[in-house]
């Protein structure tokens, strides 16, 4: 069993999509964008959704997933992940996730600096991931004021290429504490060095010609970081911005008015403060739901119920694990946001198409539609129970082996015998 | 108090039983005796003041119960008199007046127990200057005790409280290879640490192996590999047998003031250790470690009580099982160092099938919040890897598993008549995500209440600093 596993992971990493066509029938389909349609069918051919609902007509020779009894929804969609990036928090040889620019004497700006080449589609962090249903990720750069510009995967390919949604789907900063090096050890410190860095790539544009004969002044960051924030400046990429503090995200909303920026807040942790600012300013929050302990100065007004609060407000919200290693556990963060006041259908779409309209893939991803890419999960009960079981993973309109490093070992060590530790 | 301290109890049946006892704590030298005036025994330093906080007797009826001890009863009756369970089953006979609690729909359960926390050690805020969990300035600290270290304004307690936790053992952290004294705590609001220390616990011992210690003390004077680490153990409970043999002497020979000797605090602990009075908390990742550390263990007489993290438990639960040591595990940490890489979400449940007690711990203020959460995660691992898990069992691992490893199970853990009143009120099934804690007792006192503000308690830091509706 294993061995044949394994060999169909490897087919999966090796060859290019084969052509396919996949049938899930009899299961309770929540589309999200739509109520759910019980004994429903999802048609999938060619990577693509081409047809779901009642009564669909099976294409022949298609491949059936029986899905009778269980629940079939869009792949989870996880909006703030280091994957790919990492494979030991602590062995540095393997993070690629933070552009040393922060060292002393470091600009604190890697806005040129986009991970997609450090993502390795190897990593043994994104089978364990996938496995449990996050089937897209977005992963990110992290440190400094601006860490640089992240990218949507999804978790299935051989090279970043194929794992590809949108490179870069946006740009990560942080105005929180965990940058106060980059304004001197002042919030004003940080806001006056981020206005100083887009008041330098808005001028750098103004004069490049100049920049190039050596005409200009000089500028605070370097030339590659100037001009990577020209989409940002053009409110075309996203700027997303780990903020915490009520009067801190209100900060960055008001840099986001004075150069016209799209913004996304990351954290956010008493954004539920500030909840009618952000609905006014049209700007959503990746919220960690278990979050409810004052850490730090900057999370005091941390509470369970910041998604519920912020969507009664009428703020637009994903929500997140804020984790790498257990990215799996978005499910649970989802789970708890409906324990603390958000309703089921509102926490099941903070993890699958609110994160894809937030990152302007929402044409592709967050929901079972015709048309849309073939992320598809089959569980035996509702998503965010924790006792429910991950039964089938389809990622981009090919079913994923359930392996994974983690599931290897248990079996290796399923039983212990007099040849304990002497195995293939 | 209604019991004599657990160390108390043991010293003095030994005292009555040989003759003899473990050197309690010394009062400072007093001027000579005479030799036939022996040195009275101290009483134990920075004794319990908890007081349970007033109860009314309460049953508790419409309820699923989950003894925690074996039987589920649907429709149950829990009856808490004087802070004891005075009875639980189907029907119950209660005494007239009794406060009736309708838990219909809900589910009752005894009180989440953690045996691995920092709260108050590592408190929120986690600024420097709450940063008391690590005395990293030597690899042997066995002579701090963390209840030394306790800020009873954590807000975290709070936190926990909402989650069900009635108790927890507070331990340093593992930056050294003897961390110093674990302490056993209430989880109620106090002023004090000794206001929240459960009575007659035994002190644990926080020890560490692998990384951390290796990492910290590598570029300090050592040990900077394992076999450092284990080298520099043993020397250390070299020293604590010849010190416990020291002051058994004395005591064998009439305890004369004028010969007591010289009291050291880091030897007391490890002694206490070698004479069984406090337990081992070890924290280690890999299974040829823990392997190890059962070797010492058996090299110089004493027992693990229990690993802790243990990622790689399941590689060695036959050997857990075969010596009686629990595995205080989490649901899914993984990845962040070497040791703790070769994770599967199924070690809990597979050390559970292998005879071992499973616990499920926290390590983490936000993870003590939700145990409940966290075993629902490891029992749907272990179904998949093919393991019968009941959700009794189940429950066992944030309950009666955990006070076994405390040393505190003859008085919590379980639903059973006699057992402390530490009960929770579950909105619904404690395995489900949606569901939240509605009520819980500590002595059978409400000490917390979803539905009424004024059972909600907060701590000092939280006044005046925070938005009203923050911390929810």
């Amino acid at each position: 069993m294993r061995r044949l596993a394994l060999s169909a992971a490897a087919l999966l990493l090796a060859g290019p999509a084969a052509a396919q066509t996949i049938a899930i029938t009899g299961g309770t389909v929540y589309p999200v964008t739509g109520a759910p349609i019980p004994n429903g069918t999802v048609v999938i051919r060619d990577g693509r959704i081409v047809a779901v609902g009642a009564g669909v007509a099976i294409p022949a020779g298609a491949q059936r997933i029986d899905a009778t009894g269980k629940w079939v929804t869009p792949g989870l969609f996880e909006s703030s992940t280091n994957l790919g990036l990492t494979e030991v928090s602590q062995v540095d040889d393997t993070n690629d996730f933070r552009l040393n620019q922060s060292q002393e004497g470091g600009d604190q700006v890697a806005a040129a600096f986009n991970v997609s080449d450090g993502i390795n589609p190897r990593s043994m962090v994104i089978p364990v991931t996938r496995i449990a249903g996050v089937t897209t990720a977005v992963s990110r750069p992290s440190g400094g004021l601006i860490a640089g510009q992240a990218i949507a995967i999804d978790l299935l390919g051989n090279r970043v290429e194929d794992m590809t949604i949108a490179s870069p789907v946006a740009m990560f900063a942080s105005l929180a504490e965990n940058s106060r090096a980059a304004g001197n050890g002042a919030r004003a410190g940080q806001t006056m060095r981020l206005r100083e860095v887009l008041e330098d790539a808005r001028a750098w544009a103004r004069s490049r010609e100049a920049f190039e004969r050596g005409d200009t002044r000089d500028f605070s960051v370097s030339r590659l970081d100037l001009a990577a924030l020209q989409p940002v400046l053009a409110g075309r990429l996203p700027l997303a911005v780990e903020v915490h503090r009520a009067s801190d995200i209100q900060s960055v909303l008001r840099i986001g008015r004075e150069y016209g920026l799209k913004l996304v807040i990351v954290g956010g942790t008493e954004a539920w403060m500030v909840a009618d600012d952000l609905r006014r300013a049209n700007v959503p929050v990746l919220v960690k739901v278990l979050a409810n302990l004052p850490e730090s100065f900057e999370v005091l007004g941390a509470t369970y119920e910041n998604a519920a609060r912020l969507r009664r407000a009428g703020v637009q919200v994903a929500i997140t694990s804020g984790e790498t290693f257990k990215a799996y556990n978005i499910r649970q963060e989802a789970g708890n946001a409906v324990a603390y006041g958000l309703p089921w259908e509102e926490a099941f779409r903070a993890v699958t198409l609110a994160p894809a309209q937030i990152w302007g893939v929402a044409d592709r991803y967050g929901s079972l539609e015709a048309g849309k890419v073939a992320n598809v999960v089959v569980w035996s009960g509702d998503p965010l129970e924790l006792l429910t079981r991950v039964e089938h993973v389809i990622i981009r309109g090919r079913e994923v082996p359930l392996v994974s490093r983690e599931t290897e070992l248990r079996d290796r060590y399923r039983h212990l015998d007099q040849n304990r530790a002497y195995r293939p | 108090m209604r019991r004599a301290p657990y160390a108390l109890v043991l010293a003095a049946a030994a005292a009555c039983a040989q003759g003899q006892a473990r050197p309690a704590a010394t009062p400072p030298a007093a001027p000579p005796r005479p030799q036939a005036a022996p040195q009275p025994r101290a009483p134990a330093p920075f004794p319990s003041t908890y007081r349970p906080f007033p109860s009314t007797a309460t049953l508790i009826r419409g309820g699923t119960v989950m003894t925690a001890a074996g039987q589920v009863i649907p429709n149950g009756q829990v009856l808490m008199v004087d802070g004891k369970i005075a009875a639980v089953g189907a029907t119950v006979d209660a005494p007239a007046g009794v406060t009736v609690v309708d838990a219909t729909g809900k589910y009752v359960t005894p009180g989440v127990i953690d045996t691995h926390s920092h709260l108050g050690v590592y408190p929120s805020p986690g600024v420097q200057a709450h940063s008391d969990g690590n005395e990293a300035t030597s690899p042997n600290t066995a002579e701090v005790w963390a209840e030394h270290s306790v800020w009873p304004q954590d807000p975290g307690f709070i936190r926990a409280l909402e989650g069900g936790v009635t108790t927890m053992q507070i331990l340093p952290g593992s930056a050294n290879l003897f961390g110093g004294r674990s302490v056993v705590l209430k989880n109620v609001p106090a002023r004090t640490a000794q206001e929240m220390k459960f009575p007659g616990a035994p002190y644990g011992l926080k020890m560490a192996c692998g990384e951390n210690p290796k990492r910290v003390y590598g570029n300090r004077g050592g040990p900077s590999t394992r076999m450092g680490e284990i080298a520099a153990d043993r020397q250390a409970w070299i020293r604590a047998q010849a010190y416990r043999e020291k002051w058994d002497r004395w005591d064998r020979e009439g305890r004369q003031a004028d010969k007591m000797p010289d009291r050291d605090l880091e030897l007391e602990t490890l002694a206490g250790v070698l004479r069984g009075e406090i337990l081992v908390h070890n924290h280690c990742y890999r299974a040829d470690e823990m392997a190890q550390m059962m070797d010492m263990a058996r090299e110089f007489g004493y027992r693990i009580r229990s690993f802790h993290h243990g990622v790689e438990a399941y590689k060695v639960r036959d050997l857990l099982a075969r010596d009686s040591i629990a595995g205080s595990l989490w649901a899914d940490w993984w990845g962040f160092k070497m040791e703790a890489l070769d994770f599967t979400r199924a070690n809990l449940a597979l050390v559970f099938e292998a005879g071992a007690r499973a616990i499920v711990h926290s390590d983490d203020p936000t993870g003590i919040q939700k145990l409940n959460q966290e075993a629902a995660k490891a029992v749907e691992a272990g179904r998949e890897a093919g393991v019968t898990i009941s959700e009794n069992d189940a429950l066992r691992w944030f309950t009666a598993n955990p006070a076994w490893a405390l040393g505190i199970d003859q008085w919590v853990g379980t639903l059973e008549p006699g057992k402390n009143a530490d009960v929770v009120i579950w909105s619904g099934n404690p395995f489900s995500v949606y569901t939240r804690a509605d009520r819980v007792y500590i002595d059978g006192a409400l000490m917390f209440d979803r539905s009424d503000p004024r059972r909600r308690p907060r701590t000092d830091f939280e006044v005046g600093l925070f938005p009203a509706e923050a911390g929810r």
